[in-house]
């Protein structure tokens, strides 16, 4: 029997490798666009443009805005000299905020008046332009205490000290990249598996496969070894890179990520096969495959948080291996989670993969048309 | 249009009413996405699991914590010390937690003021920075009302006063269901065509096709018109759904935005079409269509990370997606309006990007044999 399934595996694998264009898609790309998705997957913004509207023209006010021009989050693009300029610079994105400065700015902030600053943000991107906010508070925060200080006023009565465990400098790339591991590992499993059996079938040679004495336990075997091999490799070098290329620490057990990585490996696989037998042609497994890999990644709690969507959605979230991985894959990455808390995610993880592997094995016989 | 065109169409539409699965990669898919989306993603958080620690219960502590109480953004819990909220925290139980030392209403009357203390989980960088903006928004409020109470100075000499354009509520969906239009869009275009010709070439029905008098641009219509009027239903569709399901405003005109999605449309067909026509094989055309259409519409487009903020190589690569520029004319053409300077740049762009991808296509699909 083992050398029945040695010699399907040897064949998938030819028929994977063989081929020198999809032996190149196979490797090539989840590589490139890790480095390349490591660096674009952050919130944290850099250099944000911005255009200055001082209408004050005082010695007060150019001192808070050298304080903008020094951070290097931000960079002046424009100084405005007309109201009607603001709207042509922000409706065209070139800076994302503008800072207007009161007349009589600096006379208020003397007189100890409340001065005010005004913040006009493009909000097209909510998101950024809720970051850019903070970042502007951060800084008026800054030179108000140093305000404070140098002239002697009364402190605020209470302030906020803040501390952030895991992350202390609240680097957000070191919650993408743990995560990218586990959206380049599923999308390379579906690559190899969703489409595996479709094309057997399309050419008929699935048939020929039915016929042999090979049982459907065992093509189940031969079918999902590529992917596992394939998925494991790269799933390891992907974790590699992201501590030693991105230096996100790993704080927690190998062994744990390793165990999760396997049980979310078969569930990727059991999806991708079950997806590839029930589809009579590649179109349709290429569709079924996107159908499954799109909405796994947008609700996996990836980039928006999973506590942030309706109860139903959160439901369907249940059913989705992506989301138990990213919790794994984050929990041993920044915080060190033990095995023992991490079982709750690993065991819908396997109860997902012996479900989908069985239904792809039952399909292979029970689909014929 | 000639005879020869006319066949051509009537068989791609035929071929495509006989699987339906192109049917429903154009309606379906969109359809399916966009709800899922439109409804699951937000970044708006509300009800954040806060815990509290108030280690000496007053009457100034009290009027502190119930800021929180009373805000829709948290959903407090109380602790009893600081160790039980910390391991909650630990835990993921709660998200934050703020501690008011033992001595917080003493050292409020005092030089330097109480601390007041926040510890986040930090793990989601952004979730996190998000809560010290409410609490900070919290304490502030807090502040300007008891300062109002005794009359004394105000803590913040310069007052920031943020105002948001476009999206006043902060809507997260308004700026995120645009983005999964486009995204949605260059998956649909590419998985259209990305198997079609691939799949003549595998069936050698393009080799009989080769002994006809069919010239290559003709069969180059006939692959991209049916597509195209199934992508635009698609489209249409998904704009629908955003309009009038998801309430997202369309500030600028309507034919603009037909004209752009068409544009749009041609680059995703036109890439599809590349696909199958450089793999001549369906099997690794489906491999290429995965690895290079979703994930890099999604992270590299601007629908959700900003490309300012990217270092200068990665901001460079981002030009070769043309999902970014379809997403910022969508989410200028929804939420700021007919902005001249955003939408023809970008539209040039992807008139390039389409006129690249058609006249590469045709340029591989020679009419002889290997």
């Amino acid at each position: 029997m083992w050398q029945r399934i040695l010699a399907l595996v040897v064949k998938e694998f030819l028929n994977l490798f063989k081929d020198k264009q999809s032996r190149f898609v196979t490797i090539v790309p989840p590589l490139i666009q890790l480095v390349v998705f490591g660096y674009a997957a952050s919130f944290d913004l850099n250099h944000v443009p911005y255009a200055v509207y001082d209408r004050d023209q005082g010695q007060a006010g150019r001192a808070l805005m050298a304080t903008f021009s020094g951070s290097p989050n931000f960079q002046l693009r424009h100084i405005v000299q007309r109201q009607d300029e603001i709207a042509d610079l922000l409706d065209n994105r070139e800076v994302l905020l503008v800072l207007q400065l009161e007349p009589r700015f600096s006379e208020k902030l003397a007189a100890g008046e409340p001065a005010q600053v005004q913040v006009l943000v493009d909000g097209r991107n909510s998101n950024t332009a809720q970051i850019a906010v903070n970042y502007a508070g951060t800084v008026i925060g800054n030179f108000n205490e140093q305000w404070i200080a140098r002239h002697g006023l009364d402190a605020p009565p209470a302030h906020l000290v803040s501390r952030a465990w895991f992350n202390p400098n609240l680097e957000s790339r070191w919650f993408f990249i743990p995560g990218l591991v586990g959206l380049l590992t599923l999308v390379v499993t579906m690559v190899v598996t969703s489409l595996s059996v479709a094309r057997e079938r399309e050419q008929g040679t699935f048939d020929q496969l039915l016929v042999t004495p090979l049982r459907p336990f065992e093509i189940l075997i031969g079918k999902a070894t590529p992917g596992f091999v394939v998925g494991l490799a790269e799933g390891s070098l992907v974790i590699l890179l992201a501590q030693v290329w991105f230096g996100v620490p790993l704080v927690g057990e190998l062994g744990v990520l390793y165990l999760g990585l396997v049980l979310f490996l078969l569930a990727a696989i059991g999806i991708g096969l079950a997806i590839s037998s029930l589809a009579v042609t590649l179109q349709q497994a290429l569709l079924g495959g996107f159908l499954f890999l799109v909405p796994a990644v947008i609700l996996s709690g990836f980039a928006t948080p999973i506590a942030n969507m309706p109860w139903a959605v959160q439901m369907i979230t249940l059913l989705d291996p992506l989301r138990y991985f990213l919790i794994v894959l984050r929990g041993v990455f920044l915080e060190g989670t033990p095995l023992s808390i991490l079982v709750h995610q690993l065991w819908p993880l396997a109860l997902i993969a012996g479900c989908t592997l069985s239904a792809a094995a039952w399909l292979f016989r029970h689909r014929l048309y | 249009m000639n005879r020869r065109v006319r066949g051509l169409l009537r068989k791609e539409f035929l071929q495509v009413l006989r699987d339906p699965s192109s049917i429903a990669i154009a309606f379906l898919m969109p359809a399916f996405l966009l709800l899922l989306f439109g409804y699951g993603v937000s970044m708006d958080a509300t009800d954040v699991p806060l815990g509290l620690v108030v280690e000496q219960p007053s009457a100034e502590a009290e009027s502190f914590i119930g800021v929180f109480r009373h805000s829709r953004y948290f959903s407090p819990r109380r602790f009893p010390d600081r160790a039980a909220a910390q391991q909650a925290l630990g835990a993921g139980q709660v998200d934050g937690v703020v501690v008011l030392p033992g001595d917080f209403a003493a050292r409020l009357r005092g030089e330097v003021g109480a601390p007041i203390q926040l510890i986040v989980n930090g793990v989601n960088a952004n979730s996190a920075r998000l809560l010290q903006g409410y609490v900070e928004g919290a304490w502030r409020n807090w502040l300007e009302r008891e300062l109002g109470a005794r009359a004394r100075p105000l803590g913040q000499p310069v007052m920031l006063q943020p105002r948001i354009w476009f999206n006043p509520g902060l809507r997260s969906r308004n700026y995120l269901v645009p983005g999964l239009v486009a995204i949605n869009m260059t998956l649909v275009g590419a998985l259209l065509t990305a198997l079609v010709m691939a799949r003549e070439w595998e069936r050698g029905t393009l080799e009989a096709m080769l002994v006809t008098p069919v010239s290559m641009r003709e069969v180059l219509i006939g692959k991209v018109l049916p597509y195209f009027v199934l992508g635009m239903g698609g489209m249409a569709l998904s704009v629908a759904m955003a309009l009038w399901l998801f309430l997202v405003p369309l500030r600028g005109s309507f034919w603009v935005l037909t004209a752009c999605s068409a544009l749009y449309l041609l680059v995703a067909l036109g890439m599809g079409l590349l696909i199958s026509v450089t793999t001549r094989n369906q099997f690794v055309a489906g491999m290429v269509a995965i690895v290079a259409t979703f994930l890099p519409a999604f992270l590299l487009s601007g629908m959700l990370f900003d490309i300012d903020s990217m270092p200068a190589a990665v901001q460079w690569i981002t030009h070769l997606v043309a999902a970014r520029y379809f997403v910022a004319i969508l989410q200028t053409l929804f939420l700021a309006g007919d902005v001249w300077g955003v939408i023809v740049p970008n539209s040039l762009a992807l008139l390039a990007m389409a006129l690249l991808f058609l006249g590469l296509a045709r340029r591989r699909m020679h009419k002889r044999l290997e």
